[in-house]
């Protein structure tokens, strides 16, 4: 991202939510967790030598354990490295940056959700015109054409022509697809 | 001789008229994800790749890699009409492709960066069909050690290649290789890192964290740039063409240069973006417009594009012949191989001949059509672009989320690419680099049982290591790379301390 530097510079204006510090050190602490998280369980089934050969946590152990220590050094540099002072005081991301990050995240998670229980077709056809009403403001004009064309075309593509069915849910069933 | 006779043989199973349509039809897709931000080769493969298991791994393979060569074509679109690079190998591409499309020579620039790319692929493909046969051949000698020491090297390179912090390289490879471990352990039977819960038994695929890390995570920093298209308008005229061509001619020297630094570096992992760069770097030194360069330079232009795809198509080389991918996308290869019941590796050579030749021979055609497909298609991708991001937006997650469903029919996995798509967010703002994860997720089991099978070949003793010339000469080589970037560390403290 270093070749951007105007488009940064440009929201300094702009409030920052959090540090690329703070979420350097968030996202050492995370992996180093992970990496305990690997050896507590290496540990369970065993990492040393059995007479079949190295036991199941040998490998894992020692992964977890080159992760532990990397994270640390990752989590103390940023922390207290006098090369990151300067990096590390930048916003991870902006208040004016965060929204449309959000605007995708949430319609996503709805959208996986609507998959579960309402098939993939008509959550296509909602996560579509929703997301385009959201992130670009289409009227029903140009939100429809879109959003019925794509769950159509997928249809004919997986279930038609390569036979992969998809998750289907009541709608589909009162239409007997 | 023999490889020229298989090579023939390979022409017979690819020339069909079925699976010429599927090359095309593969080409256009390719250009496609290469075009569009949020998709990309090893994205782009990873979603379509269920739809090939109907098909015979010829075909398939086909198809895949047609993607692959058109997304390595697309790139260039972008970074010269865009000056938006698809992914980091495509940087270069701007510096020259750019300033020469504002100058109004757009035609003359996507001309030569397609000839280019062409002519880095073709160099690439001509030492693959050369040179696989041999490294097979040579690899049916090794073991698990030198498996195990090939695939520490091909991880090494990763530490000493990469512009990222090192710690940041093998934490990423880390949680690769923690992730590949998740399920049933093949030798003990035993469950590992499932804690109880039957969702993880079944453990991660690697072509979930491709399509989450690749695709949701690009989508989301995208989204966050507030990305929009303002790019100059091309269109390519044949007279053009033939101008630029005759132009070319003259400029073999950097075209040689490049593909032999691409192919060189593209053999390993993360090389194609050192390739691009390193490429552009000599070209400028070589160049008698060499103080021209970053202004609109063909030189410029000519370097990085021939390189990169040397290295794309080379990073099939070691996929090939060792199993081992030299890039995401070679990964995601392996991946289908895999799926369809081919075991990479010297082997490979020997007991599917036809597959093989015909996925060789399939590069040569692939190439062709990919060069006659980006040249009369640009206008059209060209307008693609234009198309609002929000428009494309939830097309392409909608992709993703298919892609990452019918991979195994699983909702578990539609979450999973979320998790991956948020972690890849996080890991792309903090520079993380991402391939290393991938690769050491497809990787992983392979590497721990090579390094079990060695462990008791010598009953434990790391020497195994060091038993015969060469397993010791790779397992030194990558410890040297391994721990390069504290060598120049402690040299950097040192020199440091003297000027104080």
């Amino acid at each position: 991202m270093d070749s951007e530097p105007s488009s940064r510079d440009a929201d300094e204006a702009d409030e920052a939510v959090v540090s690329t510090r703070t979420m350097e050190i968030a996202v050492s602490a995370g992996f180093f967790l992970v990496g305990a998280l690997v050896m507590w369980d290496s540990v369970r089934l065993g990492f040393s030598w059995s007479e079949i050969g190295p036991e199941a946590g040998y490998f894992p152990f020692y992964i977890s354990l080159i992760m532990m220590v990397a994270a640390m050094s990752n989590l103390l540099m940023s922390a207290f490295g006098r090369k990151n002072k300067l990096s590390g005081a930048r916003p991870f991301v902006t208040r004016k940056q965060l929204k449309p990050v959000l605007a995708v995240l949430f319609p996503l998670i709805f959208y996986i959700f609507g998959i579960q229980y309402l098939g993939l077709y008509v959550s296509t056809a909602l996560f579509i015109a929703i997301f385009m009403r959201i992130n670009g403001q289409y009227g029903l004009k140009k939100i429809a054409p879109v959003a019925i064309t794509v769950p159509v075309a997928v249809y004919l593509m997986f279930e038609k022509w390569f036979l992969v069915p998809l998750p289907k849910g009541p709608i589909e069933a009162l239409l007997g697809l | 001789m023999e490889e020229m006779n298989s090579l023939i043989q390979g022409f017979g199973v690819v020339l069909t008229p079925y699976n010429i349509m599927l090359m095309f039809v593969g080409i256009f897709l390719g250009v496609l994800v290469g075009v569009l931000p949020g998709l990309g080769g090893a994205n782009g493969i990873a979603i379509l790749l269920p739809i090939t298991f109907t098909m015979n791994p010829s075909s398939a393979i086909i198809m895949l890699s047609c993607i692959y060569w058109g997304s390595l074509f697309g790139g260039a679109i972008t970074s010269i009409l865009f000056n938006i690079p698809g992914c980091s190998w495509s940087v270069a591409t701007t510096f020259d492709g750019y300033p020469m499309a504002k100058k109004g020579q757009a035609g003359e620039a996507l001309t030569t960066s397609f000839t280019a790319s062409f002519i880095g692929a073709f160099f690439a493909i001509l030492l693959i069909t050369f040179l696989a046969p041999l490294i097979a051949r040579f690899a049916l000698r090794f073991g698990p050690p030198e498996f195990f020491a090939i695939m520490l090297l091909t991880f090494a390179s990763f530490m000493s290649m990469g512009k990222e912090a090192p710690t940041k390289v093998l934490m990423a490879m880390m949680l690769g290789f923690a992730l590949a471990c998740v399920g049933i352990d093949v030798v003990t039977g035993q469950l590992r890192m499932t804690f109880g819960s039957m969702e993880l038994l079944r453990g991660f695929a690697f072509l979930i964290a491709v399509i989450g890390l690749f695709g949701i995570g690009e989508i989301l920093v995208s989204m966050e740039e507030g990305l929009r298209f303002r790019g100059v308008a091309a269109k390519i005229d044949p007279r053009v063409v033939v101008k630029t061509w005759r132009m070319l001619l003259g400029h073999w020297g950097n075209f040689l240069r490049s593909s032999i630094i691409g192919s060189a570096l593209g053999i390993a992992p993360a090389g194609a973006t050192p390739a691009s760069f390193m490429s552009y770097g000599i070209a400028k030194k070589f160049s008698k417009e060499g103080d021209k360069f970053g202004t609109g330079a063909i030189d410029g232009l000519i370097a990085p594009e021939t390189a990169n795809n040397a290295a794309g198509t080379a990073a099939l080389l070691p996929m090939l012949t060792l199993g081992i991918p030299g890039s995401p996308t070679a990964a995601v290869l392996l991946g289908g191989l895999l799926i369809w019941g081919l075991q990479p590796g010297p082997l490979l050579f020997v007991e599917q001949k036809e597959f093989v030749w015909g996925l060789i021979a399939s590069m040569y055609l692939g190439n062709i059509a990919g060069l006659i497909v980006v040249m009369t298609t640009v206008p059209l991708f060209a307008a693609i672009l234009r198309v609002p991001f929000s428009i494309i937006a939830p097309i392409i997650i909608t992709a993703c989320s298919i892609g990452a469903f019918t991979v195994a029919s699983s909702m578990g996995d539609v979450w999973y690419m979320l998790v991956f798509g948020i972690l890849g967010y996080l890991l792309k703002k903090l520079k993380y680099p991402v391939a290393p994860l991938v690769l050491a997720m497809v990787l992983g089991n392979a590497a721990e049982n090579a390094f079990r099978q060695s462990m008791l070949m010598s009953q434990g003793s790391l020497g195994m290591f060091w038993s015969n010339g060469l397993v010791g000469t790779i397992a030194t080589v990558a410890l040297l790379l391994l721990f390069w970037p504290l060598f120049t560390w402690l040299y950097g403290m040192t020199k440091q301390r003297k000027f104080a």
